[in-house]
């Protein structure tokens, strides 16, 4: 089950700490335009295993979109 | 879209996924870094000054007022022991009964900015609604400074 993070502190130490990817599920344009320092974009609905084949099954995954969307 | 992503990965695999659910719009809000084209277009939260002169709503208005002055300011802001912003004294406030309290007399609850907003597009809000002042706090309502449409005019003037 997904775990919700809620704190940027909880964000940068999982990050820091255990060499978590970031991936920002925005629209290209978005992603572009701003992101998060060293997040990857993979569009919500592109998500599948071929676009995931870049990140490490056994390394934690972050995703985040604009806010509480 | 980032509960349905953080399901969707989970699906494809991934053992230990997190979903950063306040997502870029805090991360940004609080001033950390970030990448992309818009990456270094001046925001608010360089621009507003953290020196602003604060007070308690305790406080007695003469008081502060004299505080005020001294520093050479027309303006103090009403904070709690955390920084959070409660409300504005200005010019007209300041000038009160000097026995009244700050909570007495203060501008209840201010508008705030995040830091995070393009300094251009504040200078034009600000111009068009003659504004001469804006708070900046976090998103947690800490206060960072108070901008002036000057600092932020000419900040944006500077942009190529």
């Amino acid at each position: 089950m997904p775990i919700s993070i809620f704190r940027n502190e909880e964000l940068r130490g999982l990050v820091e700490e255990e060499a978590a990817q970031l991936v920002d599920v925005l629209l290209r344009e978005e992603y572009e335009d701003e992101h998060l320092p060293g997040a990857i974009n993979i569009y919500l609905k592109e998500l599948d295993c071929e676009t995931t084949a870049t990140l490490k099954q056994d390394a934690p995954v972050i995703v985040y979109c604009h806010d509480y969307q | 879209m980032s509960p349905r992503a953080a399901w969707r990965l989970e699906g494809l695999g991934f053992a230990r996924v997190y979903d950063f659910v306040p997502g870029k719009a805090a991360w940004f809000a609080e001033g950390l870094p970030k990448e992309g084209k818009l990456a270094s277009a001046p925001v608010i939260g360089n621009a507003a000054r953290p020196d602003v002169p604060t007070c308690a709503p305790a406080e007695k208005v003469g008081a502060v007022r004299e505080r005020v002055r001294k520093v050479g300011w027309d303006r103090c802001v009403v904070v709690n022991n955390e920084r959070v912003v409660l409300g504005l004294l200005r010019e007209k406030e300041l000038a009160s009964d000097a026995e009244a309290t700050v909570e007495e007399v203060m501008r209840n609850g201010p508008t705030t900015f995040r830091p995070d907003v393009p300094v251009g597009k504040m200078a034009e809000r600000m111009r068009v609604r003659r504004v001469r002042t804006v708070l900046v706090t976090t998103l947690g309502g800490r206060l960072v400074g108070l901008l002036y449409r000057d600092d932020a005019e000419r900040l944006a003037g500077e942009q190529p």
